[in-house]
């Protein structure tokens, strides 16, 4: 595909400057979304399950908010007419008769998809090596992952291939893929996304963010999905408009740095990169001090009890009756059916969650692991109000560790659980957190994550956007 | 911890089967992600609320007002097996 | 020992389906009889990404119940997960309420209630057997139109101790749903479904046996006829010196059979759990103080306010629990309010002792024309037994009481004058009779009034002419 030299330079540009370019008439949207579209066919990282097979015909005017700007969608999202598979082999080939709230609220805003994303198996993973439809390649690295489970988003966004994309977050999902990648992730507030249309993985949990080039963009995103929706009980959107940070200074600005969430288990170069940002951030004006999150550490047991226990109820309709694949029992029976579409349908990451689940809502298990679990989160929940009543905003790392190889720890599920653990408190606690890149060890992109109270998001924008220009990291680092 | 017979158990609950061979390795591995979860037991946690969700939503009901169905052909459109009307599915007193 | 021997002890669950609009928790319409599958949106198919919404309107209908039946409210509703998985259950769970029901405790018609829950229905599952053939793979059809229909769920304690009684208080329990508008409660719909716990225990010895769950009776009748026939299944087993196994039973209206239902599943494990898809709904004092202000009377308070009105007490009862027949009386009564009690007699005894199954819609009588059959009869006009031939007239062609009185000359003969002359000739055709009443022995009168009935052809009043013979035996 030979793509004019005016367009690969467009392509390096974030979404917000791409907007203003179309907006200016100095760039063509239809050339802009050929160019995005093509890209992903090739699709060198395994980042697609879909991708559109021409430009609509139409795209939305230049005047909408989003001038027709493609976004990359992660397969989860439910989209009418287009494979929503949630990288499952059970549901390959699912064309849902509706589209996914958030998806829906991009397109009003004058978005079209181009393509879904590969991911984690029902989100379920760390490292996108577990989807049915294959690994996903690191664009910085391709013999390391990307990070999961958003991890085809985050490839596609470092690679060029969108100039955005639509991720999901349970324990991280966002956050760690944009920190293996280089790329800003944001996790909302719990329920300021609608989540009608994601395809569930643990419903308490699961969160929408935007997968990005720059704050700015991931600012601009969300603002157009955000919004309380009729269809989700548990939705109730931001309590104020989402600003375009322009935040270049951090004075007066009290950033917590908690012990539990930065001290052991961070690789060397890794913990160098998030001093040199803590540095930065004390030189454009913040705090900075050391706080303490008591329960942090019991934070991934509660939720490898809960998110599995969710998914394993949340999974039961994945039952062969009223779509996705089926298999028939031999002895031609109901159960005989159940159990071999599930058995052969899932994978097995999906399977050791469902297990788990199932085991801890069962009978006799229910208060040790469910209700422990339960109220290991309102501890954690207390935490977070204790320590935001001393510090503005929470620094830590987004993950232990740069990319790593794959295969490196696909077959030791336990300590693919443990890369969690910087990202799982705030999901129990549903506040929100942004990984932004700190820069580069050894080679790989290392994630910053700053998290703040609930519906902090102008706050944490505001602060990352500041960092990101003193940092001066770039996010097109991996476009060829 | 979980031994062989609650693996199966479990397995069966869940509607998932697994080979013979495959039981004693999948208890030795839940037990192991269990063991870590276990560290909680010692959290003093007498008289925690439990957390089940965290948003601060009074929850909010809907009218009951009538939305259009789904058009029959589009319902069953993804169904593995259907009839002009209905969802086919194994007998369950086969 | 008998059937008699053995204490019974009855506890009844019944679902009754929301008479609303929409289902539980999707806005799709829900109605009986529509083709199969054509009322049904996402949520009801349990597609991947939708989100169950509780319908406000279910919850009024749930508060009335509790109101209804005077159990407490919640002042807050949780929803929570129960798992198994079945062809009629799309998402592999039932969305139902588990330790936070939305009512409960409470008190209805002598019965107390556990409790009142709301949950979604599961859909409708043919077993197309006809087939014949054991590995027919695909042997059976699922219809999602009634599936995720609003539940409330009733769930009584164990205070009833007969067949007879569970099937009355059903029936009290029918009528007061139906009078609250929060169902249509037609069995033959399946809009009211029982099932029935059941356990017997030898008289006196108070050591409750083991108890059985007789499952989903479609009609009263089935219901007494179930019921009294698993309390002989557990009889013959105890007298034969067994113990009865507590478990899940079918009752086959058809060959009285009862057969276990129980599967060659391992023992359900429906591991409840929040459900995660929902928040807790505050039950504000709006919403009891909207459902307060929606009841209508109910049977046991129009009860006691018939009974204030100086009506016999079954009377008053059946009525109440007969609400057409309440109404009749009150229409009736609005004409005129002066005979309340002989009016209820008339309506209790008389007509529906002339209608089948008590059909109202067979009677060509008016309610007015009932209130002034009642007070001609009170006046004198018309015997009690010439009423009843009026009343007859009423029933079968409609018409004015005080006409037909006349047209078939059934008017009472009314003072002396007229009988004085037919009493004393019957006392002469009887002379053994005039000499025992002469000697006070009154017991003999009979055959004087049927006399004189017989001569008056009923139109005489039996009290009148006892006083005009005593009169004229000198007594």
């Amino acid at each position: 595909m030979a793509q004019s030299e005016s367009i690969t330079a467009a392509i390096k540009t974030t979404a917000t400057e791409q907007i203003a370019a179309i907006q200016a008439g100095a760039l063509d949207a239809r050339e802009l979304f050929d160019a995005y579209r093509e890209r992903a066919a090739a699709d060198p990282n395994n980042a697609f399950t879909w991708v559109a097979s021409e430009t609509p015909a139409e795209l939305p005017a230049a005047s909408t908010p989003l001038a027709g700007l493609p976004v990359a969608i992660k397969d989860l999202f439910c989209t009418e007419g287009v494979p929503s598979q949630s990288g499952s082999k059970l549901l390959e080939g699912y064309l849902p008769p509706y589209t996914a709230t958030a998806v829906q609220k991009l397109i009003d805003a004058g978005s079209t998809s181009h393509g879904k994303t590969n991911q984690d198996e029902f989100a379920m993973g760390s490292s996108n090596e577990n989807s049915a439809f294959g690994a996903v390649l690191n664009p910085w690295d391709p013999s390391r992952v990307p990070g999961g489970s958003s991890g085809g988003s985050a490839a596609a966004v470092a690679a060029g291939q969108a100039p955005w994309a639509l991720g999901t977050d349970t324990g991280g999902s966002i956050r760690q893929p944009a920190a293996f990648c280089g790329l800003v992730g944001l996790k909302p507030t719990y329920g300021s996304v609608s989540r009608f249309g994601m395809i569930a993985f643990a419903s308490s949990l699961d969160q929408a963010g935007p997968i990005t080039r720059s704050v700015a963009d991931a600012a601009l995103l969300l603002s157009h999905m955000e919004g309380k929706d009729p269809r989700d009980m548990t939705s109730i959107g931001l309590r104020e408009p989402i600003e375009v940070p322009t935040r270049t200074d951090l004075t007066g600005l009290r950033i917590g740095v908690p012990e539990e969430l930065s001290g052991e288990g961070i690789d060397p170069g890794v913990r160098a990169s998030f001093e040199a940002a803590l540095e930065q951030a004390k030189a454009l004006g913040a705090t900075i001090s050391t706080i303490h999150l008591p329960n942090a550490p019991h934070a991934l047991s509660a939720y490898y009890v809960l998110a599995p226990a969710e998914a394993s109820s949340n999974l039961s309709r994945f039952d062969g009756v009223r779509y996705g694949n089926r298999l028939e029992a031999e002895d031609g029976s109901l159960i005989g059916m159940y159990t071999r579409t599930r058995t052969e349908g899932f994978g097995a990451e999906v399977k050791r969650r469902i297990m788990l689940g199932t085991y801890a809502l069962s009978a006799g298990f229910y208060d040790a692991y469910y209700g422990r679990a339960q109220q290991v989160r309102t501890k954690i929940v207390e935490d977070f109000a204790d320590a935001f009543s001393q510090v503005d905003l929470i620094a830590t790392p987004t993950a232990p560790t740069t990319a790593y190889e794959l295969g490196a720890k696909s077959s030791d599920p336990l300590s693919m659980y443990l890369g969690d653990f910087c990202t799982v408190p705030m999901s129990l606690a549903g506040i929100p957190a942004i990984s932004i890149p700190s820069g580069l060890a050894d080679g790989l992109p290392v994630g910053l994550q700053l998290a703040g109270p609930a519906f902090s998001e102008n706050l944490i924008l505001g602060a990352a956007h500041a960092l990101e220009q003193a940092i001066g990291f770039d996010t097109a680092g991996a476009i060829r | 911890m979980i031994d062989a017979k609650q693996v199966l158990h479990v397995a069966r609950l869940a509607r998932l089967e697994l080979a013979p061979e495959d039981v004693q390795p999948m208890a030795d591995e839940l037990s192991s992600i269990l063991g870590h979860i276990e560290q909680m037991s010692s959290l003093d946690l007498e008289g925690v609320k439990p957390t089940t969700h965290v948003v601060p939503v009074e929850g909010v009901l809907r009218a009951d007002e009538a939305e259009a169905p789904l058009p029959r052909e589009v319902a069953l459109s993804q169904a593995p097996k259907h009839s002009e009307t209905g969802f086919l599915v194994p007998s369950p007193q086969a | 020992m008998s059937v008699a021997d053995y204490d019974i002890t009855i506890g009844l669950e019944i679902h009754v389906q929301l008479a609303t609009k929409t289902k539980m928790f999707s806005p799709i319409e829900t109605y009986f009889g529509a083709d199969p599958n054509t009322l049904v949106g996402p949520v009801d198919l349990g597609l991947p990404g939708t989100l169950p919404v509780p319908n406000a309107q279910a919850i009024h209908y749930g508060i009335m119940l509790g109101l209804a039946f005077n159990c407490a409210i919640a002042d807050r509703l949780v929803f929570h997960r129960k798992n198994y998985f079945y062809p009629d259950l799309p998402k592999g769970y039932q969305i139902s309420q588990f330790d936070e029901p939305l009512c409960g405790p409470g008190n209805f018609g002598g019965v107390r209630i556990h409790r009142v829950h709301l949950e979604e229905d599961a859909a409708k599952l043919t077993h197309a057997g006809s087939s014949g053939r054991i590995h027919d793979s695909d042997a059976s059809v699922v219809d999602f139109n009634r599936g995720g229909t609003s539940l409330a769920e009733i769930v009584t304690e164990p205070d009833i101790h007969s067949a007879e009684q569970a099937s009355e208080w059903l029936r009290l329990l029918r009528t007061t749903v139906r009078q609250l508008g929060v169902s249509d409660v037609n069995m033959e719909e399946g809009s009211l479904r029982c099932d029935a716990n059941i356990s017997i225990a030898p008289k006196g010895s108070g050591v409750l046996g083991a108890k059985t769950e007789l499952k989903n009776m479609n009609s009263f009748r089935f219901i007494e006829r179930g019921i009294r026939a698993e309390v002989a299944r557990q009889a013959a087993i105890l007298d034969a010196g067994d113990t009865v196994e507590q478990e899940t039973l079918h009752f086959d209206p058809r060959t009285e059979a009862i057969t276990s239902m129980r599967s060659k599943e391992d023992a359900h494990d429906y591991r409840y759990f929040p459900e995660p898809d929902m928040v807790p709904v505050v039950v504000t004092s709006e919403m009891v103080d909207k459902a307060k202000a929606a009841m209508p009377e109910l049977p046991h308070e129009r009860e006691a306010r018939f009974e204030a009105l100086g009506v016999e007490p079954g009377a008053a009862r059946q009525m109440s629990w007969q609400p057409e027949l309440g109404d009749l009386f009150e229409e009736a009564l609005a004409a005129d309010p002066a005979h309340a009690k002989a009016l209820a007699a008339l309506i209790t005894n008389e007509l529906v002792a002339r209608l089948e199954d008590g059909d109202l819609t067979q009677s060509k009588a008016t309610p007015a024309s009932l209130a002034q059959l009642v007070a001609l009869t009170a006046d004198g006009k018309v015997s009690t037994s010439g009423a009843r031939t009026v009343l007859d007239t009423l029933v079968a062609s409609g018409g004015d009481p005080a006409q037909i009185i006349e047209a078939e000359g059934l008017g009472a003969i009314g003072g002396g004058d007229e009988l004085t002359p037919i009493i004393q000739a019957a006392l002469d055709a009887n002379p053994d009779v005039a000499e025992k009443l002469r000697g006070g022995d009154m017991k003999p009168i009979g055959v004087i009034i049927g006399a004189v009935m017989k001569e008056t052809r009923g139109r005489a009043d039996g009290k009148e002419v006892t006083k005009i013979a005593r009169g004229l035996l000198g007594l």
